[in-house]
This record gives C-alpha cells, sequence and structure tokens, in this order.
C-alpha cells in the first residue's frame, strides 16, 4: 500500500470544473450540455414506453365476452340462477327474462343467491342487492350491472358480459 | 491445555500469515488497531458497518435487537424460499399440488414450508416494531432522516413480498385475497384500470398474473430489499452509528 502516492494540491475539484467567467466555449459546453441531458430524458422516456407496451399482453387467453346461458325452458318463472363460470345471473322475472353481472361492485368477489332472504350476497364484505342488482346493504358502490340479454335464431338466450345496460331490458320468449 | 490452545493460536498465525490468505486478507496478522480496522474496511461485507462502536450501541436496550432480527427473519425466508422453488411450478395446473406435494410428499417439506411462512409473518411484525422503535426513540431524527425514508421503502417492499407470495398457494384464500387486492389498485384515479391490468397480466386473476407474481416475489423484490437493506446498513455507519440516547444519571 505505501507504494501508492497520492498528491492532493489544494483543492481537488480545481480543474475540473472552469469558473463561468474563465470558459471561451461556455455556448458549445452549454448546447452539448442540453443535448445530452435531453437525449437522456428521450431515451428514459422511450424506455418508459416501452415497458408499458412490454408488460401490456396483447394475446389474452380469457373467457370470451359472449355468453350462451342456456334455453329459456331451464330457468323456472321467478328464479335466479348463478352461473359461476362466467360469473353471471340470468333471471326469469314476472316481466322477462335478464341478466346480472355477479361479481361484486365493491372488490370483485364472487356473490351468491340466498334464496331464503330473497337477496344476492357478497362474501368477502357483506355487500347485498335484491334481484334487480340494487344495493340494499354493504361497502358496494354501485348496483350490479345489468348486461345485454337476447334470444339467439337457434333458441339460446345469450348474455354479452361486455356491454352494461343503462336502463332495464327484458327479453321475453 | 495450555499449550494445546497455544499450538492452535501459533499455527492460526501461519495461516494467517501465508501468501494465500494475504491475498484475501491484505490486512494481515496482528492486533492493533490499525490492523483490527483494516480487518473491516477491506472485506467487502464487513465494510458496510463501522469499525468501532459504542459499547452501549450493544446493549439490548436502545434497540431492542430488532434490526438485527429483521435481518434474521429476511434470510431464513431467503434460505427456504430458494428451497421451496426447488418443488413449485408457477402454474394454473401444478401450483396448488406442489404446494400439497410440499406438505405431505417432500421430506422437510412441511417444515420448510410452515418455516417460510412463520418466517415471513415474524419479519412483517419485527418490521412495524423495529420502525416503531426508531419512532418512539427519535432515532429517525436528523443526521439519519435519509435513512427513515430507506426503512420506509424496505417496509413497502417486505408488505409487496407477503403480497405476493399470498398468491402462490394458489388456494381459494389466495385467489380471492388477489382479487380483493387488484381490485383496491384499481380504485387509483385515472391510472387504476391499467395498473391493475399491468398487475395482472389481463383482467382476471389467472396464470398471467400467478407468473407475474412469482417473478416479483422470487426475483425482483428479493433483490431491491437486499440492495436496500445493503444500503440501509452502510448508512448507520455514515451516519454516525446507532442511536444510542445519553443514560439518565
Amino acid at each position: 500500500m505505501s507504494d501508492v502516492k497520492t498528491q492532493v494540491a489544494g483543492n481537488p475539484l480545481a480543474g475540473a470544473i472552469p469558473d463561468d467567467n474563465e470558459c471561451s466555449d461556455c455556448g458549445r459546453r452549454d448546447l452539448l450540455a442540453k443535448l445530452g441531458v435531453g437525449s437522456l430524458i428521450v431515451a428514459a422516456a422511450g424506455a418508459g414506453l416501452f415497458a408499458y407496451e412490454f408488460f401490456s399482453p396483447n394475446v389474452l387467453f380469457e373467457a370470451p365476452p359472449i355468453v350462451k346461458a342456456g334455453k329459456p325452458d331451464q330457468f323456472p318463472a321467478n328464479s335466479v340462477t348463478l352461473d359461476p363460470q362466467s360469473g353471471i345471473y340470468l333471471i326469469n322475472g314476472s316481466k322477462g327474462f335478464y341478466a346480472l353481472g355477479a361479481i361484486c361492485t365493491h372488490l370483485g368477489c364472487l356473490t351468491a343467491w340466498k334464496p331464503d332472504l330473497d337477496l344476492i350476497a357478497c362474501p368477502c364484505h357483506g355487500s347485498r342487492f335484491n334481484r334487480e342488482g340494487i344495493k340494499v346493504a354493504g361497502p358496494a358502490p354501485q348496483p350490479l350491472p345489468w348486461m345485454k340479454v337476447w334470444l339467439s335464431d337457434d333458441g339460446y338466450l345469450m348474455v354479452d358480459r361486455s356491454t352494461t345496460l343503462k336502463a332495464p331490458e327484458y327479453v321475453k320468449v | 491445555m495450555a499449550s494445546i490452545s497455544t499450538t492452535i493460536k501459533s499455527e492460526f498465525e501461519r495461516v494467517r500469515n501465508s501468501d494465500v490468505w494475504r491475498t484475501i486478507f491484505r490486512s494481515g496478522s496482528g492486533s492493533s488497531n490499525l490492523h483490527r480496522s483494516q480487518a473491516v474496511q477491506q472485506n467487502i461485507f464487513l465494510h458496510l458497518f463501522s469499525v468501532k462502536v459504542r459499547t452501549r450501541a450493544l446493549d439490548f436496550s436502545p434497540t431492542w435487537y430488532l434490526g438485527a432480527l429483521t435481518l434474521s427473519t429476511f434470510f431464513i425466508l431467503i434460505a427456504t424460499g430458494i428451497l421451496l422453488m426447488f418443488y413449485y411450478h408457477p402454474s394454473v395446473p401444478q401450483a396448488y399440488a406442489d404446494m400439497k406435494d410440499l406438505q405431505f410428499a417432500v421430506a422437510s417439506g412441511v417444515f420448510l414450508r410452515n418455516l417460510h411462512r412463520w418466517s415471513a409473518h415474524a419479519m412483517v411484525f419485527l418490521v412495524f416494531a423495529h420502525m416503531f422503535k426508531v419512532f418512539y426513540r427519535g432515532a429517525y431524527r436528523p443526521p439519519r432522516q435519509f435513512n427513515w425514508v430507506i426503512g420506509v421503502f424496505l417496509l413497502l417492499i417486505t408488505l409487496l413480498l407477503s403480497y405476493t407470495g399470498y398468491l402462490l398457494p394458489w388456494d381459494q384464500l389466495a385467489y380471492w385475497a388477489v382479487t380483493v387486492g387488484s381490485n383496491i389498485a384499481k380504485a387509483v384515479p385515472l391510472v387504476g384500470k391499467q395498473i391493475r391490468f399491468l398487475m395482472l397480466g389481463g383482467n382476471e386473476v389467472n396464470a398471467n398474473a400467478l407468473l407475474r407474481f412469482y417473478v416479483l416475489h422470487c426475483v425482483i423484490l428479493p433483490l431491491t430489499a437486499i440492495l436496500l437493506v445493503g444500503v440501509h446498513f452502510w448508512r448507520i455507519r455514515k451516519d454516525g452509528g446507532l442511536h444510542v440516547p445519553e443514560k439518565k444519571s
């Protein structure tokens, strides 16, 4: 170690940074510094965009939004039927068929139909909805969504989970 | 007996003065203050720590050893976690079965899994206890403000490690906990939906989410934690050692 000699004369930074009033090419240095910082910003923004694009999958192997719920005669009058696979209720009400999303609007748990209470209940945080999807208790901020239902040409009730109806619509069979 | 210990001592001295030893540990033998401080300074692991500490800092009362205990649980988690990785596949058909195999079929599997789980709980508890201790002792105050900030990030990483590890057993509890957790992330204004989509790698908790949580849990978060723990310990030295309050006379 003793053969290493270090020489520090005065201010160790002397010469590394020219004083402002001494530099004859301040404009050039300034421009190059700005170009350097600017290119770093562009590169960082590009890296951010690249990361966002990379981590967003372009192809998903998820269930399609349109579900074949079943033939109308599978649903007895005045019944609420949950399909846990697709997360929808198919309800055969007095005005006709309609479908509600079964995913709780609070934090996404799958709700369940409680026939003895005549209510839809969420097991996670206790939200409860009536058979029109209106919240009657609990923390859910919104009613269960109404989904578009129609009768296919071959006589099946179809539900589109990607469309939410603004006003109730019933399918008469 | 005395002669045996002298023999061992002189033998150890001989090794310490050998060429091979000296290429690894530059300071060589000797017990002067200079030698001892060089032994610490010239070791990549030890140089994070101070060469000298106040004896009072080694007492139980200033720290309750909470930081050291947290580090110990972290080491246990790394060791058991790496072993668990040898039997766990982060895929939908296999994850739950692998977890059950670890409990019932793999030798010492249930011990390692439970040790991993209990250490995780203990680490969360100890991190909070450590932070309360630092807070009420006033050890976050200047010159240690920056180390407190690093500590806050380490708390967040600890919680994220717990959360990502929660999904991996792929049971009902895991599935719904992450469904709820990712919907909490969705409540972030403006970008909530994108955050959830990036988190899960899709719109539902599925194979992509399992793989993402696995990579975060086993690679990204532990590496970040190790890096920040290194800085955290080094900062103790840079900030003048552990905060030791004056003893009341």
